[in-house]
């Protein structure tokens, strides 16, 4: 028996090294100015597809929406061993929400057809909102398993999975098709393996538009977007009423004279 | 359009039998939202043997409670859940839903919100209800969604404008928890549950689940410390300084990506929000999404040793300096007043 996955994978703004001359001085993100990195949480999840085909055989396709720009994502993808790859790029598309954007994948998904798995990163770091993942598995009538720690199990038609849950774990067992979301604990992807380097760097993925996909336009980028940004502060710090403390026996003596006084320790 | 709903409904999460703080939190918040719409606040509960949980939500402000029950329920299972919930929200289209963003929370409400076409709005650090014009045109009372956004430095206010239902999910913390002097003379609704094939798709096999090891959210005392720590060892001396005046150990999301501390212990945004007594911040920026888990604290002293860092903006006590050389000096200092 094999097994065919289609893999959801996202650039992301490497969001934890934003450095000052990242933000406009009105307060907007500089978007240009901020390296995309491969949403982490997602090249594990491609990982996992990875080990699945690898172990039983079967077909591995990277989906991302996104940019132009995201093809370098792709190529990274079949670096590492993706057997296609697919690209969904649209100006109709910008702007969306994560349910506009579940909804273009999940028909995107349809398109591909003939899949036992759907894996997707538990969450993008650019919003951290892990809602992605479980709003195309609705979309697409699919089972969910959110916080994929392992696959233990692979069985004709069904699944066995740990899972992550609050203070613990939990093991279930599902029907295929079904979408699991990956957590970085889960494994650590693997190096690009030089051949395929090789053979990919000038590789152009296969691109999907608006006109390819059986999609109704009012549901796709901002116009399909529910939720939409009202304002946007960038955060001005008040100097604050503080006390400077000498980095001296002395100061540092007398910060805690004062703590003890107020009780807060001692 | 139709005439909007009042109802602010809240999906409340179970936790060992009881109530999840984080749903009794969003009740709290909820009632407050419902009196500005003039409408009521239902706490939603699913589950088995839910009598007891209904008459709970009152005492936090609910008006009604709104109970399916069966004992093919007894567990969260995403596709029984999240349908109920969905069949329930598109039925009566209450105006607000609110989930905690807990490991339920983010597998249920997405599903939701994509089934009945909602806005959803994860990690809200605040919620308000205004009067809001949005491309020329007038809403009157929005749910104004307030999150921190990309990498700090930034707050978006998030609105739905144009849908009837608008969702949003609140971590466990940020808002304040507070039962009524008297609880309300609410009602329980019970909604009977049909079963489809569709719910038993998912199966339990296996639950291991731990009451927390790691308390950070009572701690009086949290000594943290950041990227600028620089390695594991040196939160050795956190860990030191922590024993010594009986507080825990903590980390901002640097730290926890660099594998000085362990995750459970992440503060922040998506870590835990924190507000004891006295929080101490060594090398840590300051960055937003840290200071939205920390800022509360009663006493916050900073240690740093650049004189521009954000955290400095919002301490009580600011140390210029190496805190690798500051904190054993801290602790010799008070290791002299105890003598
Ligand atoms: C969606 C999202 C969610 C996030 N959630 C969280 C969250 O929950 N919690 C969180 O903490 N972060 C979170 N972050 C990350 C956050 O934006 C910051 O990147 C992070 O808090 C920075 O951690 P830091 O201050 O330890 O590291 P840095 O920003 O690298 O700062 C290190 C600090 O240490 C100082 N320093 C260096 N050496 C020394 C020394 N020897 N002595 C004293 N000071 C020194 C430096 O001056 C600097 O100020 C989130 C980011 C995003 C985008
Ligand atoms: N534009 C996109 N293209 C492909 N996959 C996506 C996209 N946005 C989100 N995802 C997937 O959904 C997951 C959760 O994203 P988010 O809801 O934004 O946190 C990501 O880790 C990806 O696997």
């Amino acid at each position: 028996m094999t097994y065919n996955s289609i893999v959801l994978v996202k650039q992301v703004p490497d969001t934890a090294n934003i450095s000052g001359d990242v933000m406009k001085p009105d307060g907007t993100v500089n978007r240009a100015k901020l390296p995309a990195i491969f949403n982490p949480e997602d090249k594990v999840a491609l990982e996992l597809a990875l080990q699945v085909k690898d172990q039983y055989g079967g077909k591995v396709t990277a989906v991302t929406m996104g940019p132009p720009k995201a093809a370098e994502l792709l190529k990274e993808c079949l670096y590492m061993g993706a057997d296609d790859v697919i690209l969904v790029t649209d100006r109709q598309f910008a702007g969306a929400d994560t349910l506009a954007t579940s909804y273009v994948l999940s028909k995107v998904i349809d398109k591909i057809g003939n899949y036992d798995m759907i894996f997707a990163g538990r969450q993008a770091i650019d919003g951290d909102t892990a809602q992605v993942g479980p709003q195309t598995a609705e979309k697409l009538k699919l089972p969910q398993i959110t916080y994929t720690e392992k696959i233990l199990e692979l069985n004709d038609d069904s699944i066995k999975v740990q899972r992550l849950i609050d203070g613990g774990c939990e093991v279930l067992v599902s029907k295929l098709p079904v979408l699991l979301t990956v957590v970085k604990e889960a494994s650590v992807p693997r190096p690009f393996r030089a051949k395929r380097v090789m053979a990919y760097k000038n590789f152009i993925p296969q691109q999907l538009t608006t006109e390819d996909l059986d999609v109704d336009l009012e549901r796709c980028g901002l116009p399909g977007s529910p939720t939409k940004v009202h304002k946007i502060e960038s955060v001005v710090l008040s100097a604050g009423d503080h006390v400077s403390i000498e980095p001296t026996k002395e100061g540092l003596g007398l910060l805690i004279d004062t703590l003890m006084n107020d009780h807060i320790f001692g | 359009m139709n005439k909007l709903s009042h109802e602010v409904w809240v999906y409340i999460e179970k936790k060992n039998d009881n109530i999840a703080d984080v749903s009794l939190e969003l009740l709290s918040k909820g009632r407050k939202l419902a009196e500005k719409l003039n409408g009521t606040l239902k706490a939603v509960i699913i589950g088995d043997n839910l009598e007891e949980l209904a008459k709970q939500t009152f005492h936090y402000g609910a008006d009604e409670a709104l109970v399916v029950e069966h004992a093919d329920l007894k567990e969260y299972l995403t596709m029984p859940y999240s349908r109920i919930l969905s069949e329930l929200v598109k039925e009566r289209q209450p105006r607000i839903v609110l989930f905690g963003a807990t490991f339920v929370g983010r597998d249920i409400a997405p599903r939701v919100a994509s089934n009945t076409l909602s806005g959803l709005t994860a990690d809200c650090t605040d919620l308000q209800i205004s009067d809001v014009t949005y491309m020329k045109k007038e809403y009157p009372k929005l749910l104004l969604q307030i999150r921190p956004a990309f990498g700090g430095n930034i707050v978006a206010t998030i609105i739905t404008p144009d849908n009837p239902v608008q969702m949003a999910s609140v971590r466990e913390g940020v808002m304040e928890m507070s039962a009524l002097d008297k609880p309300l003379e609410g009602k329980i609704a019970k909604i009977p549950y049909v079963g489809e094939e569709i719910d038993k798709i998912i199966e339990i096999i296996d639950r291991h689940q731990e009451e927390c090891k790691v308390n950070l959210k009572c701690a009086p005392i949290i000594v943290a410390g950041g990227y600028g720590m620089g390695s594991k060892e040196n939160f050795g001396l956190l860990k030191k300084l922590a024993d010594l005046i009986g507080g825990e150990v903590a980390g901002s999301r640097a730290a926890v990506d660099a594998g000085f501390i362990e995750h459970e212990r992440q503060v922040g945004q998506t870590g835990v929000t924190v507000r004891p007594k006295l929080y101490i911040a060594a090398g840590i920026s300051g960055a937003i999404q840290h200071r939205a888990g920390m800022d509360e604290s009663s006493k916050i002293i900073a240690i740093n040793s650049d004189p521009d860092a954000p955290i400095f903006g919002v301490c009580h006590y600011k140390i210029l300096g190496d805190a690798i050389k500051i904190i054993p000096a801290l602790i010799e200092a008070y290791k002299n007043k105890l003598k």
